[in-house]
């Protein structure tokens, strides 16, 4: 695989699974269960558009064919999406939104911090003001997580329906191919595979913490950050985000 | 069983240097909580350097009926206000 490929395909995930996540978030924008946590989610959904910003911006400069990070956003397809699963998952719940991010969060925390010594200093240098920003999700997703499961019957019921329900799609984020290869060759990024220990250290404190039980099972589903098969939730996603641009090509303010 | 979370007063500091001001109240389940809340709600706009919480209720307040007894004594003395001296020149802004 071509080594700007590769650094593209990489570009790509890294934007994708902020732009997704950052759409599904901010979709509770209004709805939340109270005002403290409506603002939180809204500012956690931002700084995820804003990291997306900076990857898919970075994208289309390596591709260089003149794009734009909207154009990445706003004019590619389902099939050429590159997020994980787990991202486009719906928000269920409060909780299962929640656990959701701490799933996330906990993995994005770990990458970003080895990100941060990159051989490319653009990416080096936007892990560097993510990581600022993912500290603090973390912190509240995991306080909340532990809130939340070691709380009332109920909450500790609903946040292990949805450790449940989630966890299968959590397998996919240290899966590697090709272009991981490519990204450890070049210095890049790190091999997924490497992070897992941490995060099962990280995860497996908080979790227990929140009186949680990890389901008994490596199963893993897979074909969002290669873009093989992406679950139908995308698609609604997509529509929703999609439509304005699409509806009115290059509107502006 | 009590659902409601307990109110929380937010003070922020804006810069080194200067005091914890008042900016508003929310609602946390604890104190560490709280903060969170405050930075989420008060700080969006580079506001503050430092923030305090405290719950509501520990607050000790003067009684609005009391107005009289408490502050209009101190109307009448004028002379607790240090406007009676000259200051010199010299000793520039105080």
């Amino acid at each position: 695989m071509a080594e700007t490929d590769a650094f593209m395909q990489f570009l790509l995930r890294m934007g994708d699974n902020t732009l997704i996540l950052g759409h599904r978030v901010s979709e509770w924008c209004g709805h939340a269960p109270v005002l403290e946590e409506d603002i939180a989610l809204a500012n956690t959904a931002l700084d995820l558009i804003g990291q997306t910003q900076m990857w898919l911006g970075l994208a289309a400069e390596v591709q260089g064919e003149g794009r734009t990070a909207d154009d990445l956003a706003f004019r590619r397809d389902v099939w050429d999406f590159r997020n994980v699963l787990l991202v486009e998952m719906p928000n269920g719940d409060f909780g299962q939104t929640l656990m959701r991010q701490f799933l996330f969060d906990a993995w994005h925390s770990i990458l970003l911090n080895r990100l941060q010594s990159s051989t490319d200093t653009r990416v080096a240098a936007i892990a560097e003001k993510a990581l600022k920003e993912v500290t603090y999700h973390l912190e509240r997703s995991g306080d909340t997580v532990i809130g939340l499961g070691d709380g009332t019957e109920e909450s500790h019921q609903r946040m292990q329906a949805a450790l449940d329900y989630l966890w299968p799609y959590v397998g996919e984020m240290f899966a590697s191919d090709a272009v991981d290869v490519a990204m450890v060759d070049t210095g890049i990024a790190p091999d997924p595979a490497s992070l897992h220990s941490a995060y099962d250290q990280l995860t497996g404190r908080i979790l227990s913490e929140a009186t949680l039980t990890v389901p008994d099972t490596s199963f893993a589903h897979k074909g969002g950050r290669d873009g093989r098969m992406h679950t139908e939730h995308l698609g609604h996603l997509l529509t929703q985000m999609q439509w304005l641009p699409r509806a009115y090509p290059d509107a502006v303010w | 069983m009590k659902q409601e979370w307990p109110l929380w007063e937010v003070f922020i500091r804006g810069q080194h240097g200067l005091s914890h001001r008042h900016v508003g109240s929310l609602h946390a389940p604890d104190a560490e909580m709280a903060v969170k809340n405050a930075r989420d709600v008060y700080t969006r706009r580079n506001e503050g350097v430092s923030i305090w919480v405290v719950e509501a209720n520990n607050i000790a307040a003067s009684s609005p009926s009391d107005k009289g007894p408490l502050y209009e004594p101190s109307e009448s003395k004028v002379y607790r206000h240090p406007t009676f001296f000259d200051i010199p020149d010299d000793v520039g802004a105080m």
